[in-house]
Order: structure tokens, then sequence, then C-alpha cells
């Protein structure tokens, strides 16, 4: 049992059940997976899909985290890749009157995953070449990138008619929602190269020491801007997911705030602020904690409001248990004779 | 070879280039009311701004202070309809600023925690419990305010402050004061430019973190009731954003995010900047607003990248 509650993985699964728990217990049907259309129908189902963007861009925030990095720009990136996407494939119909895509949608969705990797590119340039604290370079693309997608799309919001578009975010391959087949592969994609290659040792020793890491000859360097590179790449994939969901892309909105969700779901899945100690699993199950605690503020019949209240506490709380000062206080307040022997 | 007021003169160089741009292609830019507007339109960034220097210089980072300012509106405008008395009011959110300024700083000191995270976490607390208190914007009617919010000191040639613009000049010289001639300003270069080493000299680091964060919380209350006397209005979602405008204020204004180096006048120089940039967009008319943000991230850029030559430079030196 304490072997148990020491796993890495114990807080965040706990917590998750829990709040599953309490959403069964007021609503029985809660759990309740159907098959309808031709598809897995569900709360749960509905929570995993919302929560796919989510779960990608922390993905990616991870990676940067371990490395002692941050992005706060990943919300501006979705907006970037959205506008682009949207733009490229146009609003626009063909003789016939059916919705039509002006440009192939390989690559409309091409270009704006490049895009996005490459404002990732482009942070991972600032830090690494420049040497400037990571919340400072990723500052200025979090300014100027959501001034940029307004300026793409003259500040008005693009409706997109084409339906095979819609595939990303409210499509279903196999019975389940294709933004969930993509967040997966991604995580499982990411858990193979840190697991079976040196990517993830490397990445630890980032994190853990940098100078260390540079003396043993890990090229930190290149596995940073790699790992802001990908950053980037998943907010578009992110940005693709949310804006092909909504059908339309809103330079102004898509995307806000997700930077700071991000990071909250990369925090409460155990990956260290402080960089060399990482979770995939983790974030992946921090990402489904918020997305479950918004669906349960509403289902509860709370005020949407008080979700930002319960979001501050839960942070608060993860980030004391997370701090070993906060751990020693508690020990010597429970047990006061322990501490002194 | 680097004299320190170089960054400050060259954020100066800036803004006085910027005016004479302005002067130059626009008819009626250059009166004194233009630029007295700057102040006005930007008073509660300026004073928030002050608070957000010495967090930066103690090598920290404050992100709740834009949903402080709301929070303060919003208790402001709903103690007002209850019929409070306007200096209670104000003094009640004042010192509702400096305690959740001063737990924030608590938490950061006695635990280890990371900036970054505790003020967003506050930031959540406090947009939430803006939230709580009403989601509609709340009018004030309140006799006093709306007497301070209308109320002019003439400076001569037909140009005039408002009682906001006078506050945050006062922040800005009592801000420059605390940073240069006192115990704590010093301490907080100190921290900011190396923590153990501040530590070692016996100084005063785990009061002095708290304070600072008390300080911004102050300021971010004060500037909301500026805000408030500017809007006459509560409403969660005033100064959306606004941190992020604080921190570039502060960037722009040429200290240092590692910190340690900065001064409190060139974040006032670094506001009024932000505050030209939208004025010269509102003089051209063509232009839209969101040129001001991609003006705002490539000034970011160039003072950032500056910064560095900067540090690079004077390592070599030494």
């Amino acid at each position: 049992m304490k072997r148990l509650a020491q796993h890495a993985l114990f807080w965040p699964s706990a917590t998750l059940v829990l709040l599953l728990l309490v959403n069964a217990v007021f609503n029985p049907s809660f759990l309740a997976l159907t098959w309808r259309d031709g598809h897995l129908f569900g709360n749960l189902i509905d929570i995993l899909n919302r929560a796919a963007p989510l779960m990608i861009v922390s993905l990616g925030m991870t990676l940067v985290i371990a490395i002692r990095g941050l992005d706060i720009s990943v919300g501006a990136v979705v907006a970037i890749a959205a506008t682009v996407a949207a733009l490229l494939v146009g609003g626009g119909f063909s003789a016939d009157g059916a919705a039509a895509s002006e440009h192939p949608l390989w690559m409309a969705l091409g270009a704006a995953l490049l895009i996005a990797a490459a404002c990732g590119l482009w942070n991972g340039l600032l830090v690494v070449k420049a040497g400037m604290q990571p919340i400072v370079a990723t500052l200025i693309l979090m300014v100027a990138g959501r001034g940029v997608a307004q300026l793409l799309t003259d500040g008005q919001i693009i409706t997109v008619y084409y339906a095979p578009y819609y595939v990303l975010g409210s499509g279903f391959l196999l019975g389940l929602p294709v933004a969930l087949w993509i967040a997966a592969l991604l995580w499982v994609a990411l858990q193979l190269f840190t697991t079976r290659t040196a990517l993830g040792l490397f990445i630890r020793a980032i994190g853990g020491n940098p100078e260390a890491a540079r003396v043993a000859g890990v090229r930190a360097s290149g596995i940073a801007l790699c790992v802001y590179t990908f950053c980037g790449f998943s907010a578009g994939v992110a940005g693709l997911i949310i804006s092909s969901n909504v059908k339309s892309a809103d330079a102004n909105s898509a995307g806000q705030l997700l930077e700071l969700d991000a990071i909250l779901a990369v925090t409460l899945g155990g990956t260290a602020l402080t960089g060399g100690r990482f979770s995939l699993a983790g974030t992946v199950l921090g990402a489904l904690i918020i997305q479950t605690l918004t669906s349960t503020i509403y289902s509860l019949g709370v005020p949407p409001e008080v979700t930002l209240v319960v979001k501050a506490a839960l942070v608060f709380a993860v980030m004391l248990l997370q701090s070993a000062e906060f751990r020693a206080l508690v020990m010597r307040v429970v047990r006061p004779r322990a501490g002194t022997a | 070879m680097k004299h320190p007021l170089l960054p400050l003169a060259i954020t100066i160089a800036l803004f006085v280039a910027m005016a004479a741009f302005g002067g130059a292609r626009y008819q009626g830019f250059l009166s004194l009311q233009v630029f007295l507007n700057l102040l006005i339109d930007n008073a509660f960034l300026c004073v928030v701004a002050v608070g957000m220097t010495f967090v930066i210089l103690s090598g920290g980072i404050d992100l709740s202070v834009g949903a402080l300012i709301a929070l303060t509106t919003m208790i402001s405008a709903a103690l007002l309809n209850a019929g409070w008395n306007a200096w209670a009011v104000m003094s009640t959110v004042l010192a509702v600023g400096a305690a959740f300024g001063a737990l924030q700083g608590f938490l950061i000191q006695r635990f280890g925690l990371a900036p970054f995270i505790v003020t967003l976490a506050g930031m959540f607390l406090a947009r939430g419990c803006c939230y709580l208190i009403s989601t509609e914007s709340i009018p004030i009617s309140d006799a006093s305010y709306t007497a301070i919010a209308q109320a002019r000191f003439p400076v001569g040639f037909d140009a005039s402050l408002t009682v906001g613009a006078v506050i945050a000049i006062i922040v800005v010289v009592a801000g420059m004061r605390v940073a240069h001639a006192t115990e704590f300003g010093r301490t907080v270069y100190a921290i900011g430019g190396a923590e153990s080493a501040a530590r070692l000299m016996g100084l005063p680091v785990a009061t002095t973190r708290v304070r600072v964060y008390l300080l911004s919380g102050f300021t971010a209350a004060l500037a909301g009731i500026v805000m408030t006397f500017y809007m006459l209005s509560g409403y969660s979602l005033h100064a959306v954003g606004l941190e992020l405008d604080a921190i570039a204020a502060v960037v722009i204004g040429g200290t240092l995010l590692a910190g340690g180096v900065g001064y409190v006048a060139g974040t006032l120089f670094g506001v009024l900047i932000l505050g030209i940039i939208q004025t010269l967009i509102a003089f051209d008319g063509t232009l839209s607003s969101w040129w001001t943000r991609i003006v705002v991230g490539v000034l970011l850029l160039l003072f950032c990248l500056l910064q560095r030559l900067f540090e690079a430079r004077s390592r070599k030196v030494a």
C-alpha cells in the first residue's frame, strides 16, 4: 500500500478516479457507454474527446518543462495554426454549390503544422542561441503571435464549410473520436521515443543538470531545439483539432489561456517544474483531470464561474504536495516526536 | 565598457524618436494633452508596472496582477453599491490586495514554490472570485467616485491631468525612492543579483521577498482603484492580459528579467512607449488594433536581444 502511494502516478490517478466517482454518485448514468450511429457515445467519450487538444499540447509542454524550459506561446500558436489551415481551406463553394476547398486539404493541414513547428523552432532558437529565459523568449511570440493571426484574418472569424475538414475535430474512427486517436498516437510515439531510445535519458540529464549533461557529451542545444520545435508542432495539431471542431478559426480567442491549462496539466501529472523529472502518462492524466473537473462542474449544476476557483485550489494543493518543505512541515506536525528522534 | 544607464538611455531615446515620428507625420500629435493622455490612459498600467518592476528586480514574476485589478474593481463596485463610504472601500481593497500579494509571497518563500505557478494559481483565484461576485458589469454611481473620476488638474497650456495620472506619477516617484534610497530597495537588487550572496551578507532575504509580492499586490489594488475611476464600473473581464503588458513595459524599460538590474524610471518610459504605440496607431487611423500586439512583440524581441548583447559584452569585460 505504501509502495503504491509512492508511485509517481498515484496522486493524479487517485484524483481522476475520485472525480469520476463524484460524477457517478450524482449521476448514475455518467459512466454509461452506448453504441449509437456507429460509434461509442457517453460522458466519458465526451470528456476524452474534449481533452484531446489539451493532452496534445501538454505532451509537448511536458518535454519543454523537462529540460527546464517553458512555452507560454502555445495558445498563440494554436491560433496561428487554426488560422492558416482555415485560410487555405477557405470558405468557398464550387460551381455546383457544394462546399469546396481552395487548396487540397493535405496542403492546408501540412502548411499549418509546418508553420506551427517553425514557431516552436523560433522559440527554441531564442532560448538556445540567444540565451533568453524561456518565459521571456516565448512571451514575445505569445504577444505578437495572436496579432499576426488577426492580421492574417483581418480580425474576422473564418468559417469553413468544407466537410472533410471537420473530421479531425468531430469525426470518428473505429467507434472512437479521431482527435482521441491522434492524441493516443502522439503519446505512444513519444513514450517509445523516450523509453526505447536515449532521448528520454538525455532529456532527464539536461533537466537535471544542464552543465553536467553538456560536459558528459549530451548535445543539449540540439535536443532543446527539437523539443521546442515539437512543442510548437503539438500546439499546431491541437489548433487544427480545435478549429475543426468549431468549424471555424477565431484568431482572437482560439487557444486562449491554453498555455496555462497545459502547464497546469503537466504539473498535476507530477512533472517537476524544476526540470529533470517528467511523466508523459502523468501529463495525460493531468489533462483528463482538468477536463473532467470542468465537465463535473457543469454536470453538478454548479455555476461555471466556480471552475477557476476550484482550479486555483487544485493548483495550490498540488504545488504544496510537491514541495519538500511543505511535506517536512506536515510530518513535523503529524509526528512531532519522529522528527526529533 | 558599458554604462549601467545605457539601456535606460536607449528606452528614452526610442520614446523621443517615436514622438518625433508621430509629430512629423500627424497633425496635432505634438500637443501637451496628447502626451498627458499617454499617462492618463495608461495610469493603471503605470502603477502596476512599478510593483512588477520590484518583483522582476528580485528575480520573480507576478502573473496575478491583472486578475487582482479586476477583483479590486469588482469589490469596489459591490461595496459601493452596498452603501459603503468611498474611503472605507479604498482602504479595504488596498488591504485585500496587499494581503493577497503577501500570501503569494509567503507560499513562494516558505515552501520554495515557483513564482510563476503560485501567481498563476493566484490569477485563477482572483478571476474566479470576480465571477463569484458577479458575472455582469457593475456600474458605479457613488458621488465621491464620480467626482474623483471627473476631477481635472490643469497644468497650463489648456492641458490637464486626472487623479489617476497624478497617482501614477506619485507611485513612480515613490517607487524610485524606495528602489534607490531604502534598505528594502537595496535588498531587492541584492536578491535579484545573487540570492545566496545576499543571504550570506545577512540581508533579510525571506521577509524582503514576501514584502516584494506584498508591494506588487498593493500596487495592483491601487491600479484597480485607478481603473475604477477610469471605467466607473466593476467587471470581471477588466484588465485581461494586463500582467503581460506590465511585464512588457518593465522589459522595454530596460529591467533584466533575470533580476538585479533595472530602474523604476525605465518602467515609466516602458509604459509610455506602449501608450505611444497605441496613440500612433489611433492617429494613423488605417492600422488595425492588432498591429499594437505585433509592434510590442517586435520591441520585446529587440530589447531582449539587446540585453543579451550587453550581458555577453559585460561578461567579456569582466
